[in-house]
């Protein structure tokens, strides 16, 4: 469904010196994201996951490199494929001087939607993320969680096949972000393809058919969350001793209980998750 | 396009609409105090050729009144661009952009327009003697666009309210006094004059008092005004297409 190629993306940036340098923040991406999926693009911080949902929601041109939708490159048709895609900002970037209401006409209406199509529409997506009795208020009166399930909504109005959602639970509460959560998958079960960039490696976990992993503008990795952590071993052992905290992992629990019996302190067996597979893979520990 | 055109217009009517009384009235403050000051104060026994000092004035009020409205009309844009990053929602949609560009010109026009219909209503009321025609409400649109241009550009390329004032500072507030808004350029030294006559207003100023006092119309101003309005809109599309770089 979409397909990015050797895609790089360079801004000129001031330097401590006050000079002007290059800084690459994504470096030669290449990846395929399948219809029907919940793509997930983790990373810390500055890893370069804004720039490339930008650069795929042609909010910035790349510098270098090509994205295909359904195999039509974006630059032979961009008005056509930005009709296919809904886009929830990581920025809450609703109009300060519309109501929630006109805030989604206002969507509505730059996706051409007939006038009977969006009153429809606004008030199904708003029942749906469960803000039905906001339509006339300003945006800037609703709470942190409710303005990202507005965002949500509004992204929704003109019923995108591909959703990209950058951060959406960004400094968000566990009972909005599980709300918000609950909310992606039953997109994903009418068959919205879901792009999404996030630095909670539970939230990747929980939701993602396949992750890529980046860092510094990488692709590190890419792969299902549980091939993820079969290919470390699925049991891990953790302990800590005079070197600090230390990890190791196991194909079975038994192997790991009887390494665990040999080691001087107590250790912790658990199954291995997405965590463990990042800090092997990015050798650093972010975002948990 | 004109869809998109009509959304983006739909937009600002929107919230003028909810402001309307307000922008009234706020728009009536400088041209009252322009007309008391200049015209019943300053101008009362001024006589400008066969007319009053107040029929030369209300022409060169409405041009600088145009003017600003139009230009600040758009300056909002900059913080819709970096604070709260609205004009992502334009870039993403399935729109082309110069029908953004277009709406929002338009819009500014809109309130450069009722601005200049208030400052009608009351330089009539205080006395003076003007010609309006289709012409001269074409001027004033003309106007109105060029700085409605200005207006976008400088909201795209500037990164503070700070940098947008100063433009306000440095180029409208002189343009304002200076292009023969409230005294003809022909008293200026020469070389001064020469780089005020090159500018928009002055041209708007001299066409609308021309067409008002019912004198031969300067196609050559016109011509400049159009040249202005075709740079602007160019300058606008490529500071527009600068957002994605």
């Amino acid at each position: 469904m979409i397909k990015i190629q050797g895609l790089i993306k360079e801004f000129q940036v001031k330097n401590k010196e006050k000079k002007t340098v290059t800084k690459r923040a994504v470096d030669n991406l290449s990846l395929n994201v399948r219809p029907g999926e919940i793509f997930g693009i983790l990373g810390p911080n500055g890893a370069g996951k804004t720039t490339t949902i930008r650069m795929l929601t042609m909010e910035t041109k790349p510098t270098l490199g090509e994205i295909y939708y359904n195999g039509e490159s974006i630059t032979q048709n961009p008005l056509e494929i930005k009709k296919l895609i809904g886009v929830v900002p990581q920025h809450i970037n609703f109009d300060n001087d519309l109501t929630v209401g006109e805030n989604m006409e206002l969507h509505g209406r730059l996706h051409h939607m007939s006038s009977e199509k969006r009153k429809q529409r606004i008030q199904e997506m708003l029942e749906f993320v469960e803000l039905g009795d906001t339509i006339n208020r300003m945006p800037r009166s609703l709470s942190g969680g409710m303005k990202r399930r507005l965002l949500i909504a509004r992204s929704l109005i003109h019923e995108p096949k591909i959703l990209f959602m950058d951060e959406p639970t960004v400094a968000l509460d566990p009972q909005v972000r599980r709300r918000i959560w609950d909310l992606i998958r039953s997109l994903a079960a009418k068959g919205t393809t879901v792009v999404i960039t996030t630095h909670y490696i539970e939230e990747a976990e929980a939701l993602c058919n396949r992750v890529a992993i980046v860092n510094k503008g990488k692709l590190i990795a890419i792969d299902t969350p549980e091939a993820f952590c079969n290919s470390l071993g699925r049991i891990t052992v953790e302990w800590d001793d005079q070197e600090g905290h230390q990890y190791q992992f196991f194909e079975s629990r038994q192997e790991a209980a009887a390494f665990a019996g040999t080691l001087e302190h107590g250790a912790h067996i658990r199954r291995t998750n997405l965590e463990d597979a990042f800090i092997e893979l990015t050798g650093r520990k972010e975002g948990v | 396009m004109l869809q998109d055109i009509c959304t983006v217009f739909w937009r600002d009517w929107v919230v003028l609409k909810r402001r309307l009384p307000k922008f009234i009235l706020s728009r009536m403050v400088a041209p009252m105090l322009y007309l008391v000051a200049f015209g019943w104060g300053l101008g009362r026994n001024i006589q400008v050729g066969s007319g009053s000092y107040l029929d030369f004035l209300v022409p060169g009020i409405m041009a600088l009144n145009s003017m600003n409205i139009s230009y600040n009309s758009l300056t909002p844009l900059c913080t819709e661009r970096i604070y709260h990053r609205s004009i992502g929602e334009y870039i993403i949609a399935p729109m082309h952009f110069n029908a953004f560009i277009i709406g929002k010109i338009l819009a500014a026009v809109l309130r450069g327009l009722i601005s200049s219909a208030i400052i009608m209503i009351l330089a009539l009321a205080f006395g003076a003697n003007l010609n309006i025609t289709p012409l001269f409400v074409g001027i004033l649109i003309l106007n109105c666009i060029i700085f409605a241009e200005v207006g976008f550009f400088a909201a795209m390329k500037m990164d503070s309210y700070e940098e947008l004032s100063q433009v306000n500072t440095y180029v409208l507030l002189p343009m304002s006094f200076l292009c023969g808004t409230f005294f003809s350029t022909r008293t200026l030294p020469e070389v001064f004059r020469w780089f005020i006559d090159v500018l928009p207003l002055t041209h708007t100023s001299y066409l609308l008092r021309g067409i008002s006092t019912q004198s031969p119309v300067a196609l050559e101003s016109v011509a400049v005004l159009a040249v202005y309005a075709i740079i602007g809109f160019i300058l606008g599309n490529k500071a527009f297409r600068d957002q994605l770089k």
